[in-house]
């Protein structure tokens, strides 16, 4: 066969092979079409598709696909906040309101100076691993300290600082929760951005005996309770203080008489990743 | 027997993974969970079948009647692409949960050079169609073998104190070149 014969030959094969599969695809595409939602492209677009999780939602695109159904409300991107919020609820025609952000709260100041030790410890060095041996601290409801919230934040929002303890940036936190569920220990809670008083402790333990295990515990003497200015504002419950936030005010009245310093009014929002590295740097030099 | 003979030489002795060194990408890449390496073991058997079933006329009553064989690579990447472009299609069609699972699975399987080495061999070999079928579907039987055997190794690995510089894709290596030795020991005994 002649060169050029071979390459005629060669080059409609292949062309008719392409043809045809081409052909068959289409015929296919046609007959297996699958009709999507277009508003799913469109809200999705709007969504940060950071796939935090903060929602209840496996991706920014199944709550995409939740949002066009119906299924969820607008405010249900709690890493976009009311921006995204408003964006959704302009695009569905429905009302935005609600959105309220949320924020974690690190809920145990007991770091490596204020906190007693009991034993080394020497495993894996994550908080899931050694909260199963009960770990270094005495008390039994401390922060470990191996930052696996740090690890679980996906927008940078927390470091671990020089005291062993974990630093929210409240200027980067988008309140995805992501952390609070890492949390092995449950020291995390979400909370609205209007809420500032805190009792920095989560020690059910007898005053006597948290007094013991960490500087800065809650020891249940009810001085917080006394001071705050509605009744049932705060309560001791477990042998722990516990704010009320539909009835506490949210100010530091109920604060001043704290022997062991462990409820603290407003004392995080200064908290941003530009003070905390400035801090750093402060330390090292 | 003969065909009994294909499908044990092709899913064990010749393990296409563990002897012939093809598919590394997927089995390195898709093999950190069981359950993972399952689904992507059954979507590339699935495919290694119909390959076999479609490439054979392709080669035998295009490619050789028209005497340019040569034109083999070319032929069976089309074919196995648009396979699985149809096949995505049609899952997603008729059942989209399982769509959901095997996710970006099938498109990787395009790319997948186990799959394009299974058509190329079967031509090398002779093999007649119904035998070329049997290859097919005994490849990706090895394939899902080889790929569950390493998951299984990796699931239990996370919880080994492995020196720093091996950890991740170096010990996954060194394993599948373990596991490579010990299957080399079935080499020669079967022909083919």
């Amino acid at each position: 066969m002649s060169m050029g014969g071979l390459i005629l030959i060669s080059a409609l094969s292949m062309g008719i092979i392409g043809a045809v599969l081409a052909i068959f695809l289409a015929f296919a595409d046609s007959k297996f079409k699958v009709v999507d939602d277009p508003r799913i492209e469109a809200l999705a677009g709007i969504l940060p598709n950071t796939n935090c999780g903060g929602c209840g939602y496996p991706g920014c695109r199944m709550l995409a696909e939740a949002l066009a159904k119906g299924d969820a409300p607008p405010n249900s991107c709690v890493a976009g906040g009311s921006a995204v919020a408003k964006g959704l609820a302009a695009y569905l025609g429905v009302d935005a309101s609600g959105h309220k952000r949320k924020l974690a709260v690190v809920l145990c100041r007991g770091g490596n100076i204020e906190a007693r030790r009991q034993a080394r410890y020497t495993g894996d060095l994550s908080c899931t691993a050694a909260n199963l041996t009960g770990a270094e601290k005495v008390c039994s409801y401390s922060c470990l300290g191996y930052g696996e919230c740090v690890e679980a934040c996906k927008f940078g929002a927390m470091a671990m600082n020089g005291n062993g303890l974990p630093v929210v940036f409240y200027d980067k936190c988008v309140g995805c929760g992501a952390c609070a569920r890492a949390c092995p220990r449950n020291i995390i809670e979400m909370h609205d951005e209007d809420h500032k008083l805190f009792v920095y402790c989560r020690s059910k333990d007898k005053g006597a005996v948290a007094k013991k295990a960490c500087d800065v515990s809650c020891i249940a003497c009810g001085l917080c309770v006394k001071d705050c200015s509605v009744s049932g504002g705060i309560v001791v419950k477990d042998n722990l203080a516990t704010v009320n936030y539909d009835l506490a005010p949210q100010n530091a009245e109920s604060t001043g008489r704290c022997p062991t310093k462990c409820i603290l009014f407003d004392v995080e929002s200064g908290s941003t990743k530009q003070n905390f590295t400035a801090t750093l740097a402060r330390r090292a030099g | 027997m003969k065909l009994l003979m294909i499908f044990i030489s092709a899913s064990v002795i010749n393990n296409f993974v563990l002897t012939y060194f093809l598919g590394i990408c997927p089995f390195v890449g898709v093999s950190n969970k069981t359950e993972n390496a399952v689904n992507m073991g059954l979507a590339t058997t699935f495919v290694m079948t119909l390959t076999a079933a479609v490439t054979w006329p392709i080669y035998t009553y295009i490619l050789v009647k028209f005497n340019v064989p040569f034109l083999e690579f070319v032929a069976f990447i089309i074919a196995i692409a648009a396979l699985v472009q149809l096949v995505e299609m049609y899952i997603r069609k008729s059942s989209p949960a399982l769509y959901r699972a095997l996710g970006i699975y099938l498109p990787l399987i395009t790319t997948n050079c186990a799959v394009l080495g299974l058509a190329l061999f079967m031509v090398l070999r002779n093999y007649g169609f119904v035998e070329s079928v049997v290859f097919g579907f005994a490849t990706g039987v090895g394939f899902t073998i080889a790929i569950v055997l390493m998951s299984g190794i990796r699931e239990e690995l996370e919880f080994a104190d492995i020196p720093k510089p091996f950890q991740g894709i170096s010990v996954t290596l060194i394993i599948a070149g373990m596991m490579a030795l010990a299957f080399m020991g079935f080499a020669g005994l079967i022909r083919g």
